[in-house]
């Protein structure tokens, strides 16, 4: 049992309700340096989730805490910069691959230093000499993987990554994964990562929460939730993938 | 002129109802119902003109032009109405940019507080900012849709809705004022001002003509211009709520 100073980000009963229930009774808890990887199906409230802990968007009720302080206490602004997110598809600035990485710097008044950004396109496994180039230019896996550099320039606690490869192709895909786990590893944050992949559930291996309809359906690690009795529900939604697979 | 003609000339605006609804523009019951309330507009204020023209208080004179204001924030707001407090918006963006205008144009002299040069100019002042506050807003809310993506991404890297509304608001100002601008660059050339065209026919100087066109010009630029700069700048803080999220509903 992780004790509570331990604890990255704590989420209690999170719900989310518009016209219909979106979320429902959401909880979980992150340590520094693990991943959590949210498994579901289009629709079930994944992405939204991930708008939630980012203040995008604000659950109707429950709470969420930030190494123990409740992320209500703290400004949208600040909360957005220690919990970054990646969206699924990356939306650059026009500008150079540099400029892009000094955006959230920039946003308080700080200038990225060469050497801090040279290193950030490193970590992501993008090549230094791509600094100059315009991100217009570079292609989908690329604009995403600058895109995780961009919010890591910000130096989050949290990593959220929204369904970050379900716009590539394998082999890009394959590369997106690689620097994610790399980022995992060398910056020892917690990651959240959404996908409605099984395959890349499997890859990342780490413990995975299984949303359906909004609501919890299983948590832990893959193969036990595979392995146990698992709801009519998520059956139906592994052997869809499988089937697809 | 014949009734006829009156006639004949409306059947141009039949034709551009006809086109829009051939081709499903959906913008025929909006020109049916402008061009219907132009005209019984007009012919109300047809009969009351001639006493209007001959007000000689002050009073009078401003109440006109406040109630001429509210008209055209109404109508205006109306264009933004997915925006929080679109009318008060607009209104309060006309009156600053006509009475700015007017207040600095009746201070150097070129409009008189007579009824019969105030009223006229007022008009022609509150319809331009009028105008140029609907484009704002209609171009705001369009460049709001068109980069929520980019706004969203700024707002989740921990931009102020300031920040993450720049080029936004900048696009949607830019767009706003085209019309304004164009004008203003083909004056004299593919614009040929009435006020200018008819005091020359008249018999008066060109150059005193010229004068009181640029004047005008000036005028109408001037009121379009802050009209337009504070829409957008009151207008972009409505997409936000306290939380620093976009609002704006999707389905406008």
């Amino acid at each position: 049992m992780t004790s509570q100073t331990q604890t990255l980000l704590q989420v209690s009963a999170l719900c989310l309700k518009k016209d219909r229930p979106i979320l429902e009774n959401i909880h979980f808890s992150l340590n520094r340096g693990e991943m959590l990887v949210v498994l579901g199906p289009s629709g079930s409230g994944k992405s939204t989730l991930l708008r939630c802990l980012n203040r995008l968007e604000s659950a109707t009720t429950g709470t969420v805490c930030l190494e123990g302080r409740c992320t209500e206490d703290i400004s949208a602004r600040e909360l957005r910069r220690h919990i970054g997110l990646v969206f699924q598809e990356p939306e650059l600035l026009p500008g150079t691959v540099f400029e892009n990485l000094g955006t959230g710097p920039k946003l308080i008044g700080e200038t990225l230093e060469e050497n801090e950004g040279l290193a950030l396109l490193e970590s992501v496994g993008l090549d230094p000499a791509f600094k100059n180039k315009r991100s217009e230019t570079l292609s989908v896996g690329e604009k995403q993987r600058l895109a995780l550099a961009q919010v890591l320039a910000n130096q989050p606690r949290v990593l959220l990554l929204d369904e970050p490869t379900s716009a590539l192709d394998p082999l890009s895909t394959e590369t997106v994964e690689s620097a994610i786990l790399k980022v995992q590893k060398d910056n020892n944050i917690g990651m959240i990562l959404v996908t409605h992949d099984m395959d890349q559930a499997r890859r990342m291996n780490s413990a995975t929460l299984v949303l359906v309809d909004g609501k919890i359906a299983a948590y832990g690690t893959l193969d036990t939730i595979l392995q146990s009795g698992a709801t009519h529900l998520i059956k139906r939604f592994f052997s869809k993938q499988d089937k697809n697979s | 002129m014949q009734n006829e003609s009156l006639l004949l000339a409306y059947i141009l605006v039949m034709i551009a109802m006809a086109i829009s609804w051939k081709n499903r523009l959906e913008i025929e019951k909006d020109i049916l119902g402008a061009s219907v309330r132009a005209t019984l507009q007009l012919i109300a204020v047809g009969f009351v003109l001639e006493w209007i023209l001959t007000i000689d208080r002050m009073l009078y004179l401003v109440l006109i032009l406040v109630v001429m204001t509210a008209v055209a924030g109404w109508v205006s707001g109306n264009r933004g109405r997915p925006l929080p407090y679109s009318h008060a918006i607009a209104w309060f963006s006309i009156a600053f940019g006509s009475f700015a205008t007017f207040g600095v144009l009746w201070y150097a002299g070129v409009i008189q507080s007579e009824a019969r040069f105030a009223i006229p100019l007022g008009g022609m002042i509150i319809g331009n900012s009028m105008k140029a506050a609907s484009l704002a807003m209609n171009r705001l809310l369009a460049e709001t849709e068109h980069r929520r993506r980019q706004i969203e991404t700024l707002l989740a890297l921990g931009a102020s809705p300031k920040q993450a509304m720049e080029q936004t608001v900048r696009q949607a100002a830019k767009a706003a004022l085209i019309p304004t601008i164009d004008t203003l660059k083909t004056v004299g050339l593919v614009h040929l001002p009435g006020i200018m065209t008819g005091y020359i026919v008249a018999g008066g100087s060109p150059l005193t003509a010229v004068k009181y066109q640029l004047a005008i010009m000036y005028m109408l630029t001037g009121a379009s211009a802050m009209t337009c700069l504070a829409t957008v700048l009151l207008a972009y803080r409505g997409c936000f709520n306290k939380s620093e999220q976009l609002i704006l509903d999707r389905s406008f």
